[in-house]
């Protein structure tokens, strides 16, 4: 039985074990450090570390109870360590029972490598040959700068997904909103019971500006209107373009008929103002119709828009450039709101 | 071709020869867009579209180029990334070599569909003398390689001669020998990246 087997006691010098394991400590049965591995000594000087015992060092985290009475050569014990002066680090490993009655212990950082090998600048060197620091601190750093890159990619396409979620829902002519835009926004404003006032507007002789300026007159005067309609109402109003020369306003929150009344009136006054375009004066006008969600028990988009309609085509009727509420027209006659007094 | 590849060239071309060149370039490769984005991927043509415009452009010949690009890679502060990660092949030059065999797989740790050709080091015999054989999925690659190789080999303060010194189908070979390991100073590595 000689010869063959392999002896399962092995003499191993200290430097063989500093080699092995860098980072090791070996202590005496009273759990005090006889010896410390070369990268341990990296990081704590011999003088903080020779001599003393291992409590004094460490705080053991892991197990909670140590007894070293207990420690064997074959099983090994696993602990958790971090040093009680700082830098704090965190350690994990093992410790083995040496026939002696001392023991080895011998640990890494574990996976606060990357802050360790920062506050002690360890070189690969300083790692066993068959530790794998050195590449899963490269890992990190690839993984990182990989990591950038989608993220730089991300926000680019966010930027470009928004900007042509506003294309689709803006007139490009005028920068005001398209029907589309128009009709989610009344959907959502009607499904969340916002109040709101609904005004229907209606440019007057804007076929002769067309006709005898010029299609470039038309385009500017539609540009000029859409302004004086964004500053004549809040800024979260909506001001959408749904036809040639047809607007449509959605002021949130409005529900006096008087107030209501003073905007349109204004909005009709400049817009009655020329616009100069290249040197010609180009005029026209607007009528207007409105009408206001708290008119109605259980506000209904198409019968809104249709009493905005009705209100529109008496303001044209009866002269255009002016502004009718739906309030006169039938069917309001004997409701709470039908007069210019605050509503609600 | 990964997009990595394609935002390399445009990297050197914007950074060496400005901004107004590299639009030339991506004109005359007919480019969509004169930028291209480092984490999708491109169809092979396009590459070897840049790769012309550029070379025509600039008058350069296509081995200049490409090992310049190579240089470019290890040694500007855009590539600072790479450099690093190069660096951690090896404590020196020689080590460094040794973990070219390793480096497709590496790469592929990082970017999984990363297709960089397979190297193989072999060793001519005397210290300090190699061959390193480049095999590749598009023609060009050791010419790269000599540029990263010479930059790399200044970062670690090694004197060293090499070139490809054969060329046949599929396959470039570098000629790498290695005069003086410490013959510069070298420029500072630590595992631990600064927070940037």
């Amino acid at each position: 039985m000689t010869g063959s087997v392999p002896s399962d006691r092995i003499g191993v010098g200290a430097r063989a074990l500093d080699l092995l394991m860098p980072m090791h400590l070996r202590v005496d049965s009273d759990l005090s450090v006889l010896h410390a591995g070369p990268t341990m000594l990296r990081i704590r000087p011999a003088s903080r570390l020779i001599g003393r015992a291992l409590s004094e060092i460490f705080e053991i985290r892991r197990p909670r109870s140590f007894n070293p009475s207990l420690f064997s050569e074959s099983l090994g014990q696993k602990v958790h360590l971090s040093f009680r002066d700082p830098p704090q680090t965190s350690l994990k490993g093992v410790i083995v029972g040496l026939p002696d009655g001392g023991g080895i212990v011998n640990v890494s950082f574990g996976i606060g490598v990357v802050d360790a090998v920062r506050d002690y600048g360890l070189t690969s060197a300083d790692f066993a040959a068959t530790d794998l620091t050195i590449e899963m601190l490269y890992l990190v750093e690839a993984k990182s700068a990989a990591m950038e890159q989608s993220r730089d990619l991300n926000q680019r396409l966010q930027i470009a997904k928004s900007t042509a979620e506003r294309q689709a829902q803006t007139d490009a002519l005028t920068g005001a909103w398209n029907r589309r835009a128009l009709e989610m926004e009344l959907a959502r404003v009607i499904e969340t019971r916002t109040p709101f006032t609904l005004m229907r507007l209606d440019l007057d002789f804007f076929k002769n500006v067309n006709d005898t300026v010029g299609h470039a007159a038309g385009d500017h005067v539609l540009q000029v209107v859409t302004r004086i309609l964004g500053d004549e109402t809040r800024s979260g109003d909506i001001v959408a373009r749904v036809g040639g020369d047809e607007f449509v306003l959605v002021l949130h929150g409005l529900v006096d008929a008087a107030r209501a009344d003073r905007i349109a009136r204004r909005i009709i006054e400049r817009v009655a103002e020329p616009i100069d375009f290249d040197g010609t004066l180009c005029q026209v006008g607007s009528s207007i119709g409105s009408t206001m969600s708290v008119l109605y028990d259980r506000p209904d988009l198409d019968r809104m828009q249709r009493d905005a309609d009705a209100a529109l085509y008496r303001s044209k009727h009866c002269g255009r450039g002016r502004h009718t509420s739906a309030t006169i027209l039938s069917g309001f006659s004997s409701g709470p709101a039908s007069t210019h007094a605050p509503a609600a | 071709m990964h997009g990595l590849t394609n935002k390399a060239i445009e990297s050197f071309v914007r950074d060496t020869y400005g901004v107004d060149v590299w639009l030339e370039v991506a004109r005359r490769a007919r480019l969509d867009e004169p930028s291209f984005e480092a984490m999708l991927s491109y169809e092979d043509f396009v590459t070897r579209r840049v790769l012309d415009a550029a070379t025509d452009c600039l008058d350069k010949p296509l081995d200049a180029f490409l090992e310049d690009l190579g240089t470019y890679l290890v040694s500007h502060p855009t590539t600072e990334a790479l450099r690093r990660l190069l660096r951690f092949g090896g404590e020196t030059f020689a080590e460094f070599l040794d973990s070219l065999d390793d480096l497709p797989g590496r790469a592929r740790l990082a970017v999984p569909d990363l297709d960089l050709p397979s190297l193989e080091l072999i060793d001519e015999g005397d210290e300090g003398a190699w061959h390193l054989h480049c095999r590749y999925p598009q023609a060009g690659y050791g010419h790269v390689l000599v540029g990263i190789l010479r930059a790399l080999a200044d970062d670690y303060g090694a004197l060293v001669i090499m070139d490809v010194v054969e060329h046949v189908e599929g396959r470039e070979t570098l000629s790498i020998v290695l005069h003086d390991p410490a013959f510069a100073e070298g420029r500072r590595f630590e595992l631990a990246a600064r927070a940037s």
